[in-house]
């Protein structure tokens, strides 16, 4: 009975995590074989969405939300702000080039190829069904990241000193939101100061460069308007 | 109850649960689905009334309360449009992912002790991030419906509920601050007993921050006076102009699903959760353990509570929405980023330094009941308080020794 019972609940259990995982897979490939970006979007979203219900499957309900929170979240913002303020037209769909499919191609098989080797490196996964595993839950590359140096204190420094990787993990942060300003940056779009505008500007703060400008702009729109 | 089932009725486990899923699944859904039908029914006659009229009184006879079910059989039989030049598969997805994301938060939200989907230890965090996720069907509908007035209704809906997340995180963060611990289930309990443990009463912060919290839930669930997605006086219906029948109404159905939701989270952060104003079931002595059916009905009574808070918080929404003009979209920017994160940044500080240097409230013996450990304490295994800090620490330790 109870030997039926573990059956069972493995079962129910791994039956989850197939339908979980398949449509997390199925949408990411939805994402790179779909040509409208906002679809491209959606499956993204339906494929992180699916993550996280692997997390939630795994008991793993903090990580799980900040799946949702960031993830998920992130990918709105950056449909709704990266996207659609930078498209030209309506249901824009993108066409891939070959070459560039065949660069994505190697890209991704030599990344996977790495994965694989990594994930199947691991002792405790070669043989499914040893659930207890004694890994300690925090290696210390990843306290490290936290600046806390559980190792051997770095080479020359002063005793008593084991600075961690904080600091090149936030230069790198703010790197990366350097990259997001010029992205931005490079992305907006382009507009003219139009005679209106510096006529608007010039009546809210009528200082004398902005005067001259709009009676310049006034009498070029006169001329316009009489030709 | 999975337990009860296996146990006693001799199912099997996979069947047990399954059924145990579907039947908490089924009564969310149904909290959703008929209060739609009720709140629908409520927002006619109220806004009837406010505007000196009588709203629907035929239907069903008096007060016209099938008035909501006539409506959705209208729309059943409404014939299900879709714009020429509308992307066809977000076209009819969009409403059901508004819809999943306004009944997947539900899943966190317990109302009563024993009475939630699924206990999360980071409920309030998994409630917040979900609702967030509501926005995503509005913009697909608004991109996929190709008109000019869904799209505009889209973006705003996007900017306002995108802003409108700063605060409403900074406002839910204070009643998790005070209890130590993002466990709705756990947040609720610690507020048992009289209505001045709610932690709406808890010090001077918190009863401001409830304020900016009801502020920024109104918004986020998109009701006038910030319904900016679908001003009818300028966008005709905002992201649902193209939609209509079945699919509309899934659009309607998530919005008052999250309005639902959004006061029943008010109700268990702020109101006490199922704990009524009065202990009524302390002093009848009808404490928990006593019997099966003193437990059932104390929590059936906890239930009733919340659901009236909820009800009454849904209520005041369209109250507001009635009474208010619209905001403009700027003023609608300006209220978040102006006034509802710095005033609720300086409540969080505020209520942090009260924890700080005045745990036991001004009248500590009234206020709180003696010897209750609060605030980052939470019971260990021998029923001995264990500091959670110093538990981490030596458990840290204990883990990155090889």
């Amino acid at each position: 009975m109870t030997g039926c019972l573990v059956l069972a609940a493995i079962n129910f259990h791994a039956i989850l995590f197939y339908v979980f995982a398949i449509l997390a897979c199925g949408f990411a490939i939805g994402v790179v074989v779909a040509d409208n970006v906002v679809r491209m979007a959606l499956y993204l979203v339906l494929s992180l969405g699916a993550t996280a219900g692997l997390f939630f499957l795994a008991g793993a309900e903090f990580i799980g939300a900040m799946q949702l929170m960031i993830y998920v979240g992130g990918t709105l913002v950056l449909l709704v702000f990266g996207v659609m303020l930078t498209a030209q037209a309506p249901f824009v769909s993108i066409k891939t080039s070959a070459g560039d499919r065949v660069l994505a191609g190697v890209v991704a098989a030599s990344l996977l190829a790495l994965l694989l080797q990594a994930a199947f490196s691991v002792e405790a996964w070669r043989r499914p069904g040893l659930g207890e595993v004694g890994q300690p839950a925090s290696t210390p590359i990843g306290t490290a990241l936290v600046g806390v140096r559980v190792d051997e204190p770095p080479a020359g420094a002063p005793q008593g000193v084991r600075s961690g990787y904080l600091l090149p993990f936030e230069i790198v942060s703010v790197h990366l939101l350097v990259v997001l300003v010029g992205a931005a940056y490079l992305a907006r779009a382009k507009r003219r100061r139009t005679p209106r505008a510096i006529e608007v500007a010039a009546s809210v703060n009528p200082t004398a460069e902005m005067r001259r400008q709009a009676r310049g702009s006034a009498s070029a729109l006169a001329a316009g308007g009489s030709r | 109850m999975a337990d009860f089932l296996i146990n006693s009725v001799g199912l099997p486990p996979w069947l047990a649960w399954t059924a145990v899923a579907g039947v908490a699944a089924f009564l969310i859904l149904n909290v959703i689905a008929g209060g739609a039908l009720v709140f629908i029914w409520a927002e006619r006659k109220i806004a009837a009334r406010i505007q000196d009229r009588l709203g629907p009184t035929r239907t069903g006879g008096r007060f016209g309360w099938l008035q909501s079910l006539a409506d959705g059989i209208k729309l059943l039989a409404k014939e299900d449009l879709m714009p020429e030049g509308a992307d066809g598969l977000l076209f009819r997805i969009a409403p059901y992912v508004s819809f999943c994301a306004s009944f997947c938060a539900f899943i966190a939200l317990p109302f009563a002790f024993d009475f939630v989907g699924q206990r999360l230890n980071v409920g309030v965090f998994f409630v917040v991030a979900v609702l967030g996720l509501e926005v995503f069907g509005v913009i697909l509908a608004g991109y996929a419906s190709a008109s000019k007035w869904s799209l505009f209704g889209a973006m705003r809906e996007a900017a306002q509920v995108v802003s409108y997340e700063v605060p409403l995180g900074m406002c839910v963060v204070v009643p998790v601050m005070l209890a130590g611990t993002m466990d709705l289930v756990t947040i609720a309990e610690k507020q048992a007993g009289w209505f001045t443990n709610w932690y709406l009463f808890h010090d001077p912060f918190t009863f401001v921050v409830f304020w900016v919290y009801v502020t920024c839930a109104v918004a986020s669930v998109n009701r006038a006076p910030f319904d900016l997605a679908e001003a009818e006086s300028e966008l005709v219906a905002g992201f649902h102009t193209e939609y209509s029948g079945l699919r509309w109404s899934f659009f309607f159905m998530a919005e008052y699903g999250s309005m639902f939701l959004v006061s029943a989270l008010a109700a268990v952060l702020f109101l006490g959760g199922w704990n009524g104003p009065v202990p009524v079931a302390t002093l009848l002595g009808l404490s928990e353990g006593t019997s099966d059916t003193a437990h059932y009905f104390v929590r059936l009574i906890g239930c009733g509570n919340l659901l009236l808070k909820a009800t009454l918080g849904v209520l005041v929404m369209m109250w507001i929405r009635w009474t208010l003009p619209r905001l403009r979209i700027d003023q609608v920017m300006t209220t978040c980023l102006k006034y509802c994160t710095p005033i609720a940044a300086v409540m969080f500080a505020g209520a942090m330094l009260w924890q700080l240097f005045l745990p036991g409230g001004l009248l500590p013996g009234l206020s709180r009941p003696a010897g209750e450990v609060r605030e980052g304490w939470l019971p260990g295994p021998g029923g001995a308080a264990v500091r959670p800090t110093q538990r981490t620490d030596e458990a840290s330790v204990a883990e990155v020794r090889p």
